[in-house]
Formats: C-alpha cells, structure tokens, sequence
C-alpha cells in the first residue's frame, strides 16, 4: 500500500494501482452496505487505512428531526460522539453552514476557519467534507465528515470518499425515512380511524385535508352516495365550517363549543362537542384540527345525572327528615337502642344507650372500663346474633350502669334487617331493664314460697281437721252405739226389774187385802210401806225408761187434740190424794178463753203432773197455784206451777234440769226421787215444740212455766 | 198343772194364766181363785197350747216373754185354731216399749196389760173382757 504525500485541499491527484484497488474494494463495499453506521465507520476505517487520518468524525442528517447526528467516529471519545448534534436548520453553526456550502472546508491553524465549539476532535485543525446526495432529481446535504490532520492525502482521498458516501447515506436516509413515514402514516390513520370521536385537519378555508372514518362518516360523501347523504353531509359542513370560522376568531388556543350535526345516515340530531385547534407547521402551513365527540348520550346521561341527583338530593333530604324523626322516636324511647352495621360495629344509638356504651369527656378511668365490658357484653350478643340462623334473637345481658357502677342485667332483643336479596343491613337491639324484673320475680318467688307455705299450713290443719272430724265422727258412732246400747240395755232392765216388782206389788196387794187373812194393825202399817216403795221404785223403772225412750228417739207422740182446763183439772183430780196429806193451799187460775190444744196429751199432763208433785214435794208451807192462759198472737199456751217453798239458788237453777240431779245430791238428802222428773220433763216439753223454764229464789219459792205451742209441729 | 184350792164353785169360768215366772203365775192364780174362778197354769207356749185345747179355759193370760215358743206365737196358734180361737187372751208384758202392745194385738191378743199389774186390776180386765160387768176401760198401766 502506497501513501500519498501531502496536498492541498481541492488538489487531486492520480492514485497509484493499489491505492485505486483499494479504492474499488470500498466502492464494492459501500453498495453492498445497506447500514448507514455501518457505512459510516468502515469509511472512516478506511480513511485511517489510506490516508492516514488519525482523527476522524462522520455526522449524519436525520431526516425526520432535522439534526445532525455523530454516527461513526475514529479515535474519537465514544461519549462525546454520542452527544454530538447539531440543528440543520441552524445555518449560523460553521459545521452545518460547511455543510450546505457543498465543499471541503478547513477549520482551525493558519489559514483556517474559526475552529467551532463542540467538536470532538483533539487535532488543532481539521477539515470538514459535505456529504452530498441525490435523491429524485435533487441534490440535498446528508451529512458531514470531519477528519485530521489536514494532509494532502487526507484531503484526495476524502474529496474522493466524500460523494459516494453522501450519496450512499442519502439514499439510505431517504429509503429509511420513507419507509418510517409510511409506517408511521399508516400508523397514525389506523389510530385516527380506531378513535370513533371524529378527528380531522382542515385548511384556514375549512377544507378538509386529513379526517378519519368518523369524520368522514359525517363529512364526505361521494358521487355514489345517496342524495339525502350528500346533502346532510353538504349541512354539515356548512355548520362545521361556520363553528370553525368562529373559532378561528377567538385565535389561536383551543376553543370549545358545541356543534349540532346531522346523522347523514339516521337523520337524528347529533350533537358533537368540537374542539379546535390552530396548528402551523413551517412546511405545511397554517390548519386548523379539529376533534369532535359525540355528547348526545353525554348529554342525555348528564341530564339523567342531574335529575338522578336532584331526586337524590330530595331523597337524602327525605331520608334525613326520616332519620331526624326516627332518631327523635328512638331518643324518645327509655330502653336502650342500638343499630349495628354487619361488621358489628354502632352506627346509631339512643340517649340511653349512649349512657352505656359511650364514655363521657374527662370521666374517670372506671367508667371507661365499664363501658368496656358493656361493649364486651354486647359485642358478644352481636356475634352470637350473626351466626344464628334465627333473624331474631334475645339474650340476657349483665350490663353496669357506668357513671353509678350497679348491675344492669337487661333483656337484649335483636333483629336482622335484611335487604331485598337477602343480606344482613343491619341490626337493631333494644335492651330491656331487667331489674325491676328480676325484683319482681324475686317478690313473686317469696310470695309464691309463702303461699306455698301457708298452702302447706291450711293443707295441715284440714288434714289434721279432717282427722278430727273423723275422730268425732267415730266417737259420734261409738256415742250413738254405746248410748243405743245404753237405752237397749235400760229397756231390759226395765222388764227385769218389773217382773220381780210385779210379783211384789201383787202378792203386797194381796195381803193388803186380806187374801191371806185379816193383818194386824201394824202388819197393815208395814205392808203399806212395803207398797209405797214399791211404787216409788216403779216410778223410777218408768222413769230411767221414759228418759232412754227419749234418747233413743223412740218415744213416740200421739197428738190429739184437747182442752186445757179439763186436762188441769183431771190432774188436780189424779195428785188429789197427795195435796190431801199437805196442809197447803192449791189453788188454780185457768183462763176461761183458752184455745183446744193440739199436742200429746198423755205428756202434757205427765209434765204438769211431775211439775205439780215436784210444787207439792218441795214447798213445807204456803200455797201452790196453777195458771194457765194463752197468747194468741205466739200461738202460744202457758202452764205455769207457782209455789212458795225453798226455792233453788240461781247457781243451781239449770241444773235442776239435768239427769239424776237433785240440788242435794248427798245420800242423806232429805227428798226422795230419782231426780229425773224434771229432766224427762224439759225433754217432753221440747219434742212438744215447747220449753220450760224456772224463775226461783232460794227460800222464797219457785215458779216453773211450760209454753206449748197450740199445735205441736209433727216430728219427722 | 192343777188348780189349786177349794174356793171356787165348779161352773166358775176357767182362766188359764200362762207365765215362766212361777211367783207371778202363783200370784195371778191365788188371786183369781180368791176371786171365783177356776184356774190352770202353763210355765211355757208349748203347755199354754197343750192346756187350751186341753181345758177350752174362758180367758187365756199370756205372758209374753216365754222361754221356747214365745206368747206371740202361741197366741197365733191359739186364734188359728177353730177350738180355741174364740177364747179371749188377755197378753201381759213387762216391756214398756212401744211396738210390743201392738204386736200383741196383731198376734190376735184381746186385751193388754203391762207388768206391774196389780192383781185386782187383772181381775177387773178379766170381767170387762167376759162381760161380766163392773170393768173399767181404762188402761191399767199404774204410773206416778
């Protein structure tokens, strides 16, 4: 390989054989080279290689920035290569004025243009080649290549490299930039006709320039379009092109206004929102682009917003008047109430129940730890809630009254609210005081316990008195039987002892009468009180027998019906013989108007009789008298027996009527009788309907008084 | 049983007095014989029967407690036989209970008396019964 001297810029010379071998193997090379780095450096390489450049730099125009950028460098610091770049349009930088001069041009040392700022090259001087190309017919600037030192050599052989590398570059630029453009064109149309807002570039005039498938949709018709088409789309532009112009007037920022088209296709009112902008490009000029969205459902939806909203403003305001008087009704309420969200957490309470889940400002610790536990308790309430099926449930719940500390036991009652598809909304709970409850219960339980109590007492005392009466029912039984026995046995007795008596009553009779002979006069004597105790005993047989008859109910009444006064005086008549051996004065009072009688008669007069016998007996001097009268309106008779003998002291007057009873009940007493007269007596009368009384005072004489009603009842 | 004594005429009536009691039935009988009439005696019904058809006596005195068959009884038979149903009885008792004078009276019984009776007194009913005059309808039951 040959190296050339040294020449001046501009100076050609002829190339030796090898050097134009060389020469031909970069020109195979540069063909074939579709890369404009590529090509870049291995010109640069070869430059080194043959013309001994030590320093070299090729800068490239891209088209689409119009900058001049470093793509290839020959010991050249890599990061200064990278950031060099220079504006093309900046024809006042040397570089780039050296460029568009079309030659070689030396900077730098004597002799030389101004060395620029920025290019990174250590050489003092260098030289800097336009890279020329032609593309189409025209011949434009690609680039730049700066190389040092500034030999002769270097210079023949970049003058040489110069016009096949620029128009390898511009052609490849070019090529590239055709085929970017074309991409990024249809790029862009793919993008504007994939936007369905319509989108176009009009001229100042309104003429339509660049529009995508909407816009044409709406704006451009044809030929083969149909008439009613072609004139919406000839309205249209009219309207598109009259909001453009009044956009145009309000300059260049962009402007908003509404525009109402016509669907050239459905006919219907479109109404777009327009928005213009005023774009100038040096190289296209002045346009204005507009983009165009279709606002009728917008509008439509916005409409229905704001109605939407005013119904929900009038709907909150309803709600909050709801809300305003539930929360009255519920402050209103004394038990507590609280609704929970289906987190379980409060979102609305009461006034009492925020004195027991809410803590009041600067209260002490205490209340806090109530409110606390409150909350505990009721929290788990609410999750026992949750989890049940039940949409209701109620549990008791031991609250503490916070500010005081007492228990609060309380009935707690939730409910699940649901929504419409089923989900829990929320819970309302109303707590229910227990205490008053409870301490009711607790009354009810003592008061049960004592009732049951005085139940057990009652249930005692009438078993007990059911014993009782049992008891007395048997003694009754064993009284009726025993005195039953007791009446058997007297009337027994009583024919016992009247057979004996018989035979001496009747053989005393006998001897009395002389059967047996004539008696002596003391005989006779003794015979006759053999007689009168015999008799005396008889009187008592009929006695204890009338008195047993009577107790055993068997003694029977025979009612007839009778005059009084005969039945006095027939008693007068019988007791005769007993006044004859008395010294008193018997007298009788017996009313001359008295009603017949009906009653029986044989006890009357026995009565009367035993009255008038017991006058006789127990009065030594004075009088006896027997009255009778009537009162017609007790329908009553009265007998009354009246003496004046010793008379019984008011201690000893009722019990003149009893049993075997004789005032003096000694053996030594001095009266005889069995003391059953007036007993029998009292009896007889009250079978009768009757009574019998006394009326007495010792030593001054008795009276005895027998009422009888005038007609006996009939006994059953 | 005989009678006793010589007193009585042989055409005096027969009286047949009839009780277990041998003091009372000697009583009755000395009495009735002191007064003029015939008598028998029968310690029991059985004898009372056997005697009645016997002796056709004018009155019967019957004891009503009778050991074996007692005078209820034996009146019964008495005044269903043809031979004796005509004699008259005159029934004695020493019960005093009520229902006894009846019952006598349905076994056929003429006349009652209740023990004591005092031996004139059976007399005098014996009379009254026999027609015989002098009777007294009282009852001859002896109280106070």
């Amino acid at each position: 390989m040959s190296h050339s001297a040294p020449a001046s810029v501009g100076v050609a010379r002829a190339p030796s054989e090898s050097a134009l071998e060389a020469r031909l193997s970069y020109a195979e090379f540069l063909i074939g080279c579709e890369d404009v780095a590529q090509c870049a450096q291995q010109s640069l390489e070869w430059l080194a290689e043959h013309a001994r450049v030590r320093e070299a730099l090729c800068a490239v125009v891209d088209i689409a920035s119009r900058r001049l950028h470093a793509l290839a460098g020959h010991n050249v610091d890599s990061d200064q290569l990278t950031s060099f770049s220079l504006d093309v349009e900046d024809r006042a930088h040397p570089l780039v004025a050296a460029m568009f001069t079309g030659k070689p041009v030396v900077f730098g040392g004597r002799g030389g243009e101004p060395r620029p700022e920025g290019v990174p090259l250590r050489a003092s001087s260098f030289m800097a080649v336009p890279l020329f190309g032609a593309y189409g017919r025209d011949f434009e600037p690609g680039g730049v290549l700066l190389a040092a030192p500034v030999t002769a050599e270097v210079s023949t052989e970049a003058l040489w490299l110069a016009p096949l590398l620029g128009h390898r570059v511009v052609r490849l630029q070019r090529t590239q930039w055709r085929a970017d453009t074309d991409r990024r064109g249809r790029r862009d149309r793919l993008l504007l006709n994939a936007v369905p807002d319509p989108i176009l570039l009009t001229d100042t005039e309104g003429r339509m320039l660049i529009a995508n498938a909407s816009a044409r949709a709406l704006l451009a018709a044809g030929e083969q379009d149909s008439e009613g088409r072609r004139r919406a789309v000839a309205l249209n532009n009219m309207l598109f092109s009259s909001a453009l112009a009044q956009s145009a007037i309000q300059g260049g920022a962009p402007t908003t206004r509404e525009l109402l088209l016509v669907d050239p296709t459905e006919g219907s009112d479109l109404l777009f929102e327009l928005l213009s902008t005023v774009v100038t490009d040096p190289r296209e000029g002045t346009g204005i682009v507009s983009i165009l969205r279709n606002v009728t459902d917008l509008r439509r939806a916005m409409q229905e917003i704001e109605e939407n909203y005013r119904r929900l403003r009038g709907a909150e305001a309803e709600m909050r008047a709801e809300r305003d008087r539930l929360d009255l009704i519920i402050d209103s309420v004394a038990d507590p109430i609280l609704v929970t969200d289906p987190v379980g957490r409060i979102v609305l309470m009461n006034s009492p129940a925020e004195r027991l889940f809410t803590t009041p400002r600067g209260a002490p610790s205490e209340v806090t730890m109530r409110v606390s536990a409150n909350d505990a308790h009721f929290s788990s309430f609410m999750s026992n809630l949750f989890f049940a099926a039940d949409l209701r449930q109620r549990g008791d719940l031991g609250l503490v009254d916070p500010l005081s500390g007492q228990p609060l036991p309380v009935e707690a009652v939730g409910g699940k609210i649901l929504s419409e598809h089923g989900e829990v909304t929320a819970v309302v709970t109303i707590l229910h005081d227990r205490t008053e409850e409870i301490e009711r219960v607790r009354l009810y339980e003592q008061l049960k316990l004592a009732s049951e109590q005085l139940e057990e007492k009652v249930r005692e005392a009438t078993a007990e008195l059911v014993n009782q009466n049992e008891l007395l029912r048997r003694q009754s039984i064993e009284l009726e039987q025993a005195s039953n026995l007791k009446s058997l046995f007297l009337a027994n007795m009583s024919h016992e002892f009247r057979t004996p008596l018989n035979a001496i009553m009747g053989y005393t009779s006998m001897l009395l009468q002389g059967v047996s002979g004539a008696l002596t006069a003391q005989q006779d004597k003794n015979l006759q009180r053999v007689d009168s105790n015999a008799r005396h005993l008889l009187a008592i047989i009929n006695d204890i027998l009338d008195i047993s008859r009577i107790e055993a109910g068997k003694m029977p009444l025979h009612l007839s019906r009778f005059s009084v006064p005969e039945l006095v005086k027939e008693v007068l008549g019988e007791v005769d013989p007993i006044i004859g051996r008395t010294k008193l004065a018997v007298s009788t009072d017996v009313a001359a108007d008295l009603p017949d009688v009906t009653s029986d008669r044989a006890k009357v007069k026995q009565i009367v009789i035993n009255l008038l016998t017991n006058a006789l007996k127990f009065t030594p001097q004075g009088s006896v008298k027997v009255a009778a009268w009537s009162d017609r309106e007790t329908k009553q008779i009265t007998i009354s027996v009246r003496d004046t003998g010793i008379g019984i002291a008011t201690e000893d007057q009722e019990k003149v009527f009893e049993d075997f009873r004789q005032v003096d009940s000694s053996p030594t007493r001095g009266y005889s009788g069995a003391g059953l007269g007036l007993s029998i007596s009292r009896r007889l009368a009250h079978m009768l309907g009757g009574q019998l009384t006394l009326v007495s005072e010792a030593s001054k004489g008795s009276t005895f008084t027998l009422r009888l009603p005038v007609r006996a009842p009939r006994r059953k | 049983m005989t009678s006793k004594g010589s007193g009585p005429p042989p055409g005096a009536p027969l009286v047949l007095v009839v009780d277990d009691f041998e003091d009372n039935r000697d009583m009755y009988a000395s009495y009735l014989e002191f007064s003029g009439y015939r008598t028998a005696q029968a310690a029991d019904g059985q004898e009372a029967l056997d005697k009645a058809f016997k002796l056709k006596p004018a009155v019967i005195i019957m004891d009503l407690s009778l050991p074996g068959m007692d005078g209820w009884e034996a009146t019964r038979r008495l005044k269903k036989d043809e031979r004796t149903k005509s004699i008259p009885v005159v029934a004695v008792t020493g019960h005093a209970l009520a229902g006894h004078s009846k019952g006598a009276k349905d076994a056929g019984c003429d006349a009652f008396v209740t023990k004591p009776c005092l031996p004139e007194d059976l007399v005098r009913e014996i009379k009254r019964i026999l027609g015989e005059g002098d009777a007294n309808k009282d009852d001859k039951r002896k109280g106070k």
